[in-house]
This record gives structure tokens, sequence and C-alpha cells, in this order.
């Protein structure tokens, strides 16, 4: 219903007469999708584009569903990212992460579930990924994710020290028209134990490390970028190991309203559960 | 005796640059950016008759854009057209050149914004997609155009 009505609004705000408060006057795809986590971004790295298609004169804005089929769990996220002015973008998302019938085996019962709430602010500090061709550097924006988890209990009981904590990154995107390619690099300052799920430090590693996101994407058209991504993340827990994660990715925007991205995504082990890879399917409805 | 060497450096400088421009295309500041090397895009542009029906195409599309169209009220169209020809043949790297004025003194009474430069290159995608030039060469004839961003958008 809320993509419903943001599709009609967006429809009524590309047919009124400029300047509009929502112009949709980005072009396609330069927004980036939604990461698992709200930002705008690739699936797994929030990148320096200010979400939505809102240039520096208006407001984009958009909601997401994102859905991953791992081996031993699912992990559903949804929420929703306003971009004003193609220079703040201010997102909330929640994670449900549902160990389904691997909550038995680890002793939470079947179906527990994780819910995670994220509130993501984003700043554009310099640079601008499209427009700046004839220069080398990319765009640059800093930005602050506050995540809350809901099973304080159970985070505690496996090691970790809080339950909410707050992840700060820079991000650098870059647009090489000329080989059809954009980059994106993130450092990342965390202490979340798989993206904030299973809480922030632990008894093994309990203070901020420096966690790097990547991601490299081809342009086919103008509707369909592909790419890998890569994200660190930190090792905290002592019960069980934490690893990298990998993607591949197809990201289709069928046009400034509505995208969809497919992606196969490997984030190792969780909770003692090996090779937690599989299918990610994410949708998203704006302007 | 310094003197004598300066001008003898002046004058090699001088030499040297006449011969440079016998070879290399003419740099023609006005166009807004240096022309792509080689020939390769101009040619999937379809030389100077695809860049012709591109035009054809693109100048009623952007005055029947309803983001744009009232921009072009007191344009002389065919004129338009003429320089946009000269220009997009100049920066794909073919045999032209550009005589028109430059994007900022041509856009500076206009009070652009961002969405009618970005309105505007879609509709460049467009007529280029009819054209079937292919991704990546519209894509690096975009490369040249997207920095003119700074000049031709004031508001």
């Amino acid at each position: 219903m809320l993509v419903a009505g943001l599709t009609a609004l967006a429809g009524s705000a590309s047919a009124a007469d400029a300047p509009a408060l929502f112009d949709s006057g980005r072009l396609l795809l330069t927004g980036g999708v939604s990461t698992v986590e709200g930002s705008g971004g690739g699936g797994l790295a929030s990148w320096a584009t200010i979400t939505g298609y809102g240039t520096r004169d208006s407001v984009g804005a958009n909601v997401h569903g994102t859905y991953v089929n791992l081996p031993d769990y699912e992990l559903r996220a949804y929420g929703v990212a306003v971009g004003f002015y193609d220079r703040v973008e201010v997102s909330y998302t929640r994670q449900q992460f549902d160990t389904g019938s691997t909550g038995a085996k680890l002793g939470l019962g079947s179906g527990f579930t994780f819910d995670q709430d994220i509130v993501g602010v984003k700043v554009k500090l310099f640079g601008d990924a499209v427009y700046d061709q004839d220069r080398w550097y990319p765009q640059v924006s800093v930005g602050a994710q506050y995540k809350k988890n809901d099973k304080g209990a159970i985070v505690h009981a496996v090691g970790g020290k809080d339950d909410s904590g707050v992840d700060y990154y820079v991000a650098a995107t870059k647009l090489f028209l000329n080989q059809s390619v954009l980059l994106n690099g993130t450092v990342r300052l965390t202490k979340a134990n798989q993206f904030g799920l299973l809480g922030f430090g632990g008894d093994k590693h309990n203070d901020y490390s420096a966690q790097f996101e990547g991601s490299a994407a081809y342009l086919l058209n103008k509707h369909l970028a592909i790419g890998v991504e890569a994200r660190t993340k930190p090792d905290n827990l002592g019960f069980a190991k934490e690893q990298d994660s990998y993607d591949v990715f197809a990201a289709y925007a069928l046009n400034k309203n509505l995208s969809v991205t497919a992606a196969y995504v490997d984030l190792g082990s969780i909770a003692t559960f090996k090779d937690q890879h599989g299918f990610y399917i994410s949708l998203q409805a704006g302007f | 005796m310094h003197r004598l060497t300066t001008l003898a450096l002046g004058a090699t400088l001088i030499l040297a640059a006449t011969g440079a421009a016998a070879q290399a295309p003419m740099v023609m500041p006005a166009a807004g950016a240096t022309p792509i090397a080689g020939d390769a895009v101009y040619k999937a542009f379809h030389e100077q008759a695809g860049i012709q029906r591109i035009m054809d195409d693109f100048v009623p599309r952007i005055t029947s854009d309803p983001r744009i169209k009232d921009r072009f009220a007191t344009t002389n169209l065919d004129r338009l057209k003429l320089m946009l020809v000269q220009q997009v043949c100049y920066l794909t790297g073919g045999p032209c050149q550009y005589t028109g004025r430059d994007m900022k003194e041509v856009h500076s009474s206009l009070g652009l914004q961002n969405l009618d430069f970005n309105a505007l290159a879609e509709d460049l995608q467009f007529s280029m997609d009819k054209e079937k030039v292919s991704f990546p060469a519209q894509n690096q004839l975009l490369a040249k155009l997207a920095p003119m961003q700074r000049a031709i958008v004031t508001k």
C-alpha cells in the first residue's frame, strides 16, 4: 500500500511543472539501490550516493523489501529512505533474522527471530559521482547507522556486549562513464556481530574495528547493471567464527519508480552454521 | 644573451605548436571539452549522417519534453540543431569544427537547474538509442558532456 502510494506520488511528481519538490531529476540507477541495512548503495555496501532520484533542488524517497534465503536461516529487511537535496539521506530499516528450524538446534526454539531496527543518516561531503567525469576524485559521503537489536538476553548469552551500537562510515563512489563502470569503496568503523543481528562487541574482541566494503558494477545498458561486492566483518564472538561476505548481483531499473536487484550472496559462517550462501532479492519502489 | 635565449625558445615553441596543429585536431575551447581520441566513437555514431539523424530526432524531442520545452521558447531551433551536430561531431572525434559560442556564455541567462540538464541527457539517450549507437559509445560522449553541468547549470 505504501509502495502504491509512493509510486502514485512519483507519477504525479514527474508530471508536475518544474521546479517541484519531487522532480525525479537524476538519471536512472544513479541513486544506487537499497542495501540490506537500508542505505542507498549496493546490496552489502553503503555508497556515497544519496538515495532516490531527487536532484540538489528536490527530495527523493523509496521503500524497499529484501529477502535473503540461506541454507539454515532467512533474512528479511524492509524500510524507507529519503534523500534530501542530493545532500542528506535518512533511512529506517527493520531486519528480521529468522532462524527457522535451525532455532531448535541452537536451543532458541524453532522459528526464533532476531529483529533489528536500523536508523541511518548519510551526508555528502564533496564530489559528484556522475558529473565529475573530468576529475580524478570520487563523490565522498560520511554516514552513521544506529542499530538496536531486540534480543539482548540472547546477545549477552552468546558473549555479545551490547544489544545496540552505532556504525560510522566514509564512502567514496565514482562512475567511470568512459568505461561504463562504477566503483565504490567504503570504510566502516563497527562493533557489530553479523551486522548487529548478534549484537555489538564480544568476549573475544570489544573495540571498534575498521572494516571494508567494495563494489564494482558494469552498466550493460540504461536499465541494467551487474557487479560484485565484498564486505569484511569483525570476528568478536568466541562461540562462533564470523567471516567476510561477498555477492554477485544484477540490478534492473524498470523505470525511476521500480527496481529489482537479484544477487547470490555468501555470508560465510553464522552462529556455528557454515557456508551460509544463497539467493538475495530486493525490490525498491520510489522516486 | 638571456633575452636571445628566451626569443629562441619562444620561436621553437611556436614552431612546435604549429607542427602539432597540423596533425592533431584543432583545440576548440568553446566546444566545452577536448574531443575523444581516435574515430571509433565517431564511427559508432554513424559519422556525420548519423549525428544529423540523432539531432533531427533530438531537437523535436527536447522542445516537446514537458520538463524542459519552455526553455527553448526563444531559441532558433535550426541554429541549435546545426550547433549540436557540429559539437557532437567534433567531440566524438569527427572532422568537424564547432563554430558556436562557449557553454557558459550560451546558457548563462537561462537559470538552468540539474533537472533541465539531466532531462536533456535522458532525451539524448533516447535519440542515440534510436540511431542504435552502442551503449558504451553513448557513455563515452556523455563522459565529455557531463562535466559541462558546471558551466550550464547556474541555479
